[in-house]
C-alpha cells in the first residue's frame, strides 16, 4: 500500500473546496527523507506552541515518527477530500498531543502551513484540543479515554459495509489509566476487529510525573494479551521498525493489533527529553531558541 | 372521571425501530445487556449485523456510537435512563454533543414509576443533564402514540436525540390520528383559568386533575410539552399572557426540569406566578402509584398547585 493510493471509486465523498495545496511529496519518501521529515514537524511543534504562548510539547514530540510513519507510509487518505468515505481513519485519542496531528496534516496539505500560526487562538480552526472542525481530524477529544472506543464505531462500520479501510488509534500511556480503554480493548477483541490497529506512545510520563509513580501500568502487553489482542512492540522512534510493525498489524486476522511503541516524551530536544516539566509548559523564548538550534 | 387506557412506551420504541430498521438500513442499535428490557431485542433478531451489544459498557457505548455516526451509520443507543445519560455524561459531551453528531439516546426506565428498583435506578436528572448539552434535542413522549412518531422523527432528523421512556405502562392520551410535531407544544385542552405544562408521563394525570378541577370552577387549558429541546418559548409566552397562571408537572427532579425550562422564558418574556410539581429529592423502593403518592406527584398534588397558581393569578391577563 502506498501513500495516498486513493482508488478511484470515492463513494459518498463529501465535496470540499479545492485548497489549492499541493501534497509535499507525492511519492512515499525514504526512511532518509522520513527522517528530515520528522525533524521539521518537530519544528513545527515547537513553533506552534511558542508562537500560542500554551500547548503541549512533550507528548507531541513523542510521536512525531508514529505520525510521520503513518501519514507518509501508511495511510490511504486524500488530503483534496478529507471527507472520502474509504479513507484509513486516524484517530489521535490523546487529543493534546494535536500539535503534532496539526503539524502533519498541514505537512500533507489539509490546510495551508501558515494556519498553523493560528494554533489556539480566537477564530481559528486549530483548537486547543483537536476538534472535527480542522481538516483531517476525525475525532473531537480532550477528555483521555475515549478514542479507542471511537475508532472501534468507525472500525465496525466498515465491516457492516465490507469496506477495506484500516482504522488507527493513537493512545498515550498516561491515558491507559482511563477505565473506558479496557472497555473497548475488551469490546474490539469480543467483535474480533482485525480493522482497528491502536498504537501506545509509550514515553512513561504522564502530565504530573512518570507512569510508574502515577499509576503503574506494567505488565502492559500482558494486560493487552489478556485482553484479546496481538501485541507488537517497537521503538517508536525508529521508522523501519514502526512501518514493519504496521504492516505486519494490517495483515493480522481475527484480532485487533496494538502496537506499543517505546518512546520519549521531548524527544529531539536534549533538555525536554524524558523530563516531565514539559508536559506542557511552554518554551522560554531562550528555550524555544535552544531547541530550534538543535533541530536545523 | 376520564380513565385512559395504559400501554407501554418502550414496547412501541422497540417495534417502531425494528420498522425503522427495515427500511433504512443505515440504523445500528447498540445496547449495553438489557436489550430484552429496551425492546430492542426485536432488532437485535432481525438484524444481528448490525446490532451490537457491549455489556454495561456505557462509556464505551457512547463513544462507539459517536464513531458509527461519524462513519455515515444512524445509530440508536438504548438502556435504562440513569445508565445511558449519568453514566457516560462525559462522553455525551465531548464524543457526542460537541461535534453534534447524528447519535440516537432512547433510554427506558425513567423517572420514579421503574418503582420497586429504588433511588439508584430513578432517574431524576436525566432531562436537565440532556438538556445542559448544547445542541442536543430532548423530547419525553407523553404516552406510546407519541412515542412511535418521536422515535420516527429522531430517525429522520440530522443531530443528537435524547428520547426518555418508562419501565411501567402509562395512560394513552392520544388517538391514532395525532400528529407529532417535533419542537411544539402539543395543546390537549383549552383553557383560560390556569395553564398546566406537564410532560411524560405526567400528562394523564395532568388531564385528569384538569377535568376535576372544572368542576371546581377552574378552566385548565393543558399543554403537552414533549420536547423539552429546543423549547417551544412561544407557546409558553402565550399561554402566560393568556391565563395568567401557570403549573408545571413532571416526573423529574425539581431542578433543571420542564418547571426550570418554563420559568427561564416566562421570567424574560411574560412572568406570571408558577407552581411547579416535581420531585424534591431522591426517593426508595415502592411501587409506582405509591412512589407518585408519597412524593407529591398524584392527581391531588397536580389539583393544589392549581388551586394555588390560580390564586395568585395576575390580573388584568393581557387582551382580556
Ligand atoms: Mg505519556
Amino acid at each position: 500500500m502506498g501513500p495516498d493510493s486513493a482508488p478511484s471509486i470515492k463513494k459518498n465523498a463529501s465535496s470540499t473546496e479545492p485548497s489549492g495545496v499541493s501534497v509535499a511529496a507525492s511519492y512515499p519518501p525514504s526512511i532518509d527523507e522520513l527522517e528530515g521529515i520528522a525533524k521539521e514537524l518537530r519544528r513545527k511543534v515547537l513553533r506552534m506552541i511558542f508562537v500560542a504562548g500554551s500547548g503541549h510539547q512533550g507528548g507531541s514530540l513523542s510521536e512525531i515518527e508514529i505520525l510521520a510513519s503513518l501519514y507518509f507510509r501508511v495511510l490511504r487518505i486524500d488530503p483534496q477530500n478529507p471527507g472520502w468515505a474509504s479513507r484509513d481513519r486516524f484517530i489521535l485519542s490523546k487529543s493534546h498531543a494535536c500539535p503534532g496531528l496539526y503539524a502533519v496534516l498541514a505537512q500533507k496539505g489539509f490546510f495551508l502551513e501558515d494556519e498553523l500560526d493560528t494554533f489556539r487562538k480566537i477564530n481559528s480552526r486549530l483548537q486547543g484540543h483537536a476538534h472535527i472542525k480542522t481538516p483531517g481530524v476525525e475525532m473531537s477529544g480532550g477528555s483521555l479515554g475515549q478514542g479507542l472506543s471511537f475508532g472501534l464505531g468507525c472500525a465496525l462500520s466498515a465491516r457492516i459495509d465490507s469496506d477495506s479501510y484500516h482504522t488507527y488509534v493513537l493512545l498515550g500511556d498516561g491515558e491507559c489509566d482511563e477505565g473506558q480503554i479496557w472497555e473497548g480493548a475488551m469490546a474490539a477483541a469480543h467483535y474480533g476487529l482485525d480493522n482497528l490497529t491502536v498504537i501506545v506512545d509509550r514515553n512513561r510520563i504522564q502530565n504530573d510525573r512518570f507512569t510508574d509513580e502515577v499509576m503503574k501500568l506494567e505488565p502492559f502487553a500482558d494486560k493487552w494479551k489478556a485482553f484479546g489482542w496481538n501485541v507488537l512492540k517497537t521503538d517508536g522512534h525508529d521508522f523501519a521498525s514502526l512501518i514493519n510493525a504496521f504492516d505486519s498489524a494490517r495483515k493480522h486476522p481475527n484480532q485487533p493489533t496494538v502496537i506499543i511503541a517505546d518512546t520519549v516524551k521531548g524527544k529531539g530536544i536534549s533538555f525536554m527529553e524524558n523530563n516531565p516539566a514539559f508536559h506542557a509548559s511552554p518554551p522560554t523564548e531562550e528555550d524555544y531558541n535552544k531547541a530550534m538550534l538543535e533541530l536545523e | 372521571m376520564t380513565s385512559f387506557p395504559m400501554a407501554s412506551t418502550r414496547e412501541a420504541y422497540g417495534k417502531t425501530l425494528l420498522d425503522i430498521g427495515r427500511s433504512n438500513p443505515d440504523v445500528v442499535v447498540l445496547g449495553g445487556d438489557l436489550n430484552k428490557s429496551t425492546f430492542t431485542h426485536l432488532f437485535a433478531q432481525e438484524f444481528p449485523d448490525r446490532f451490537f451489544d457491549f455489556g454495561p459498557a456505557e462509556q464505551n457505548i457512547m463513544s462507539v456510537a459517536a464513531g458509527l455516526a461519524a462513519s455515515g451509520k444512524i445509530p440508536f443507543v438504548s438502556t435504562f435512563a440513569v445508565f445511558g445519560m449519568c453514566r457516560p455524561f462525559d462522553q455525551l459531551r465531548l464524543n457526542i454533543a460537541q461535534p453534534r453528531l447524528n447519535v440516537k439516546i432512547v433510554c427506558t426506565h425513567a423517572g420514579i414509576i421503574t418503582g420497586e428498583d429504588g433511588m439508584s435506578a430513578h432517574s431524576i436528572e436525566d432531562i436537565s443533564l440532556a438538556c445542559s448539552l448544547p445542541g442536543f434535542n430532548v423530547i419525553a413522549p407523553s404516552d406510546s402514540i407519541e412515542t412511535i412518531q418521536a422515535v420516527k422523527a429522531a430517525s429522520e432528523m440530522d443531530g443528537p436525540v435524547y428520547i426518555r421512556l418508562y419501565r411501567t405502562a402509562i395512560p394513552v392520551v392520544h388517538d391514532d390520528d395525532y400528529v407529532f410535531s417535533f419542537g411544539k407544544g402539543d395543546l390537549i385542552r383549552n383553557g383560560t383559568g390556569v395553564t398546566l405544562f406537564a410532560t411524560g408521563s405526567m400528562v394523564g394525570n395532568s388531564l385528569i386533575a384538569a377535568q376535576e378541577i372544572a368542576t371546581e370552577g377552574i378552566d385548565c387549558r393543558v399543554i403537552n410539552m414533549h420536547t423539552l429541546s429546543p423549547l417551544d418559548e412561544e407557546i409558553i409566552t402565550l399561554s402566560a399572557k393568556e391565563t395568567g397562571a401557570i403549573v408545571t408537572v413532571e416526573e423529574h427532579y425539581i431542578h433543571g426540569g420542564l418547571g426550570s425550562l418554563v420559568a427561564q422564558v416566562t421570567g424574560k418574556f411574560f412572568p406570571v406566578p408558577l407552581e411547579m410539581v416535581a420531585l424534591k429529592g431522591y426517593t426508595e423502593s415502592g411501587k409506582p402509584d405509591e412512589l407518585i403518592e408519597k412524593y407529591g406527584l398524584g392527581i391531588k398534588d397536580i389539583k393544589f398547585a392549581i388551586k394555588n397558581a390560580y390564586a395568585r393569578r395576575t390580573l388584568p391577563i393581557a387582551g382580556q
